[in-house]
């Protein structure tokens, strides 16, 4: 899932693109509002993680224009401003969730992962389908007794899929929540993951849909 | 330690003593005076008595007239006397033959003159009146011992005394109470100060004390106010650090947990570096913290006065590592120019600042340049990169803490220019941010050139 970070310390911002690539996260990075904006008006974004005190202003602003403008994406807010009042005054500005620095890396990553889950209307922290059981916290999947393991990229482009089974992900939308601005995409990178993919749950468990893209079989396959 | 209840003590039992002994020596002297005076009269109106007697008794014929005197009434036996028998009488005729003597009267002639004096006989002083009868060719002499006329003005003098010594000490005891009554207002000024825990500041209050402790009471609660204000400051820059410092912790914990996490050597080894990084920042950032507290603190005027070109090399020198480590070069101009300041605490973290913000700004391989110049009684230092330069929306707002300009290098913490900016205030000198010419940004700090060279 891609995420927007606006941090504008060099090094936690580093820290947390790289810390929540780990996570199975894809994170664009971005120092000031003004690139914070720029980025939302890409789309493509799962999620937000929002720094308060930022060169050009106040995180909450942005959060406010957000909201103002109708816009559902989930944010976090991350301070170091974390007494109870500063809480309140931000999760009331309209954010999902808050954490104080600093923080723990794994903390975060999990509380990303309940905030999108949330999002996707979705309660239980791991997905279900046709025998699959996906943990996103530990990127690895299970069909009946046995676990299988995925490459981060490849557990990415599952998830994408499980998120929404019956919904077309084209391969430009799955590039997009795959990789980063910095990072190069190889033209046919998305096709190898579906292949290792179709090699570890089955010829059939993702359909491909000629011109469209990719989606989950319908429920009644076996794996 | 100098007590004001012992000198108000000291001061007025030794006063109060003073005039006491005046008191006595006066006393003492004026009854000496007066008794003299009534004890002459006596001696004068008895020799003209007995003289007056021997007249009417028709002249003396021998010695037999001793016994006028004698005979003359005595004072009436009262028991035991002191000054009883404290009269004698002579009486001499022309012819030099003593006449008559009363008893115990010394066997010497008592005057030789008429009138008063003093004659020693037998070892005693005796003052004599002597009355002379022409016609009845004699000389009456009557006298009494000195020392019983010590005795009586002795005793007159204890009469009036002894009352006035049972006074003294009572006087000392009220003047002992009076003190400790009248400074007791200081006594529970003080009691209720020591008792204040340290963190009360709140004002002591005025009303009821004394007028004389109130200007005390009004500096004071000055002081406790300035304390206060003084110390709110350091809390509400304690907590400010405290949060500042949170972000570059976070970074170098997430960095820390990558490393610990890394799948890889490259993405630990990546992290390592950016912790390395993340330390210098943060320890860039501590020591700002610190020159801003330095530019609050009040200016050490007993300071040496260190050489200027001297303390811009020193900085420079520690700047040395930064700039390397960027490729940039640092070029010093000093120019042999002779100036010392006093205010090396203001003058090295404003320079350090400049410096390091024009190393930060500047690309690699380029040249920033620090000059120190002398000119029409001013001192210049300059400093002059080849960055981007301050963006003009930004310009007004870079010298307020923690403003951070959208086009200013990332990470900074937004204290460097408002530390030079305070500092070069608190040495009362002139900050000047503006472009260079040719591209960069030109700083200048321009200080009065000789307010801080001293005199020796």
């Amino acid at each position: 899932m891609r995420l927007l970070i606006v941090e504008d310390d060099p090094v936690l911002s580093d820290g947390l693109a790289v810390g929540l690539g780990l996570s199975g996260f894809t994170a664009d990075a971005v120092g000031t509002l003004a690139d914070a904006r720029a980025a939302l008006a890409t789309g493509g974004f799962a999620g937000m993680v929002l720094d308060i005190m930022l060169p050009d202003g106040s995180g909450l602003d942005l959060l406010a224009e957000l909201r103002a403008a109708g816009e559902r994406l989930p944010v976090l807010l991350l301070t170091a401003r974390d007494r109870v009042r500063d809480r309140v005054t931000g999760l009331d500005a309209g954010a999902d969730d808050y954490l104080g620095k600093p923080f723990d890396l794994e903390e975060l990553a999990a509380r990303l992962r309940a905030m999108l889950r949330r999002q996707e209307g979705r309660a239980a922290a791991v997905i279900e389908w046709n025998g699959l059981r996906l943990d996103p916290a530990t990127q690895t999947g299970r069909v009946g007794e046995r676990e299988l393991r995925f490459s981060r990229r490849e557990f990415a482009v599952l998830h994408a899929l499980a998120e929404h089974p019956g919904r077309i992900l084209s391969k430009t939308q799955l590039e997009e929540r795959l990789y980063g601005w910095q990072e190069e995409v190889e033209s046919n990178a998305v096709e190898v993951h579906i292949h290792h993919l179709r090699a570890k749950l089955g010829r059939d468990f993702i359909q491909t849909l000629r011109g469209a893209g990719y989606r989950l079989a319908d429920r009644g396959h076996e794996a | 330690m100098s007590s004001i209840r012992r000198r108000l003590l000291i001061i007025l039992l030794a006063g109060t003593g003073a005039i006491w002994l005046c008191a006595v020596i006066w006393i003492q002297q004026s009854t000496r005076t007066e008794v003299g005076h009534v004890l002459d009269r006596r001696l004068q109106e008895s020799a003209q008595m007995v003289a007056s007697l021997i007249r009417r008794n028709g002249g003396i014929a021998g010695p037999d007239a001793a016994s006028l005197v004698d005979d003359a009434p005595a004072l009436p036996d009262t028991g035991h006397h002191d000054f009883a028998r404290q009269l004698i009488c002579q009486v001499w005729g022309f012819d030099g033959q003593l006449k008559s003597e009363s008893d115990g009267a010394p066997s010497g002639q008592l005057a030789e003159q008429e009138g008063f004096s003093e004659r020693t006989v037998d070892d005693e002083v005796w003052r004599v009146y002597t009355h002379v009868d022409a016609d009845l060719g004699i000389r009456v002499m009557v006298g009494d011992a000195r020392f019983m006329r010590e005795r009586l003005v002795h005793g007159v003098a204890m009469g009036l005394l002894a009352p006035a010594m049972l006074i003294l000490p009572l006087l000392a005891a009220l003047i002992w109470l009076a003190v400790r009554s009248g400074l007791a207002p200081m006594d529970r000024l003080a009691q209720a100060l020591s008792r204040r825990p340290a963190t009360d500041l709140s004002p002591l209050g005025e009303t009821r004390a004394p007028a004389e402790l109130r200007p005390m009471i009004e500096a004071l609660n000055g002081l406790f106010h300035r304390v206060e204000g003084l110390r709110e400051r350091e809390r509400s820059f304690t907590a400010f650090a405290a949060h500042e410092l949170k972000t570059p912790l976070a970074g170098l914990k997430t960095q820390a947990q990558i490393a610990t996490l890394a799948p890889d050597a490259a993405t630990r080894d990546r992290a390592l570096v950016q912790i390395a990084q993340g330390v210098d920042r943060t320890d860039r950032m501590v020591r700002q913290l610190l020159d801003m507290t330095a530019t609050e603190n009040p200016i050490d005027s007993t300071a040496p006065a260190e050489d200027g070109a001297k303390i811009l090399a020193d900085v420079a020198a520690a700047l040395g590592g930064l700039a390397g480590a960027r490729g940039v070069t640092l070029r010093l101009e000093t120019g042999g120019a002779e100036w010392r300041s006093t205010q090396a605490a203001l003058l090295a973290p404003a320079l350090r600042n400049l410096l390091e913000n024009a190393i930060l700004a500047s690309p690699a391989g380029a040249t920033v340049e620090a000059r120190l110049a002398r000119d029409e009684g001013k001192v210049r230092f300059s400093v002059l990169d080849r960055g981007p330069g301050i963006a003009e929306a930004d310009r007004p707002h870079v010298t307020e803490r923690f403003y951070r300009g959208a086009a200013s290098p990332s990470g900074g913490s937004g204290l460097g220019l408002s530390i030079v900016a305070a500092a070069v205030e608190a040495m009362g000198g002139e900050l000047r941010l503006a472009p260079r010419e040719g591209g960069g940004e030109q700083a200048e700090i321009i200080l009065a050139g000789e307010t801080q060279a001293p005199a020796s």
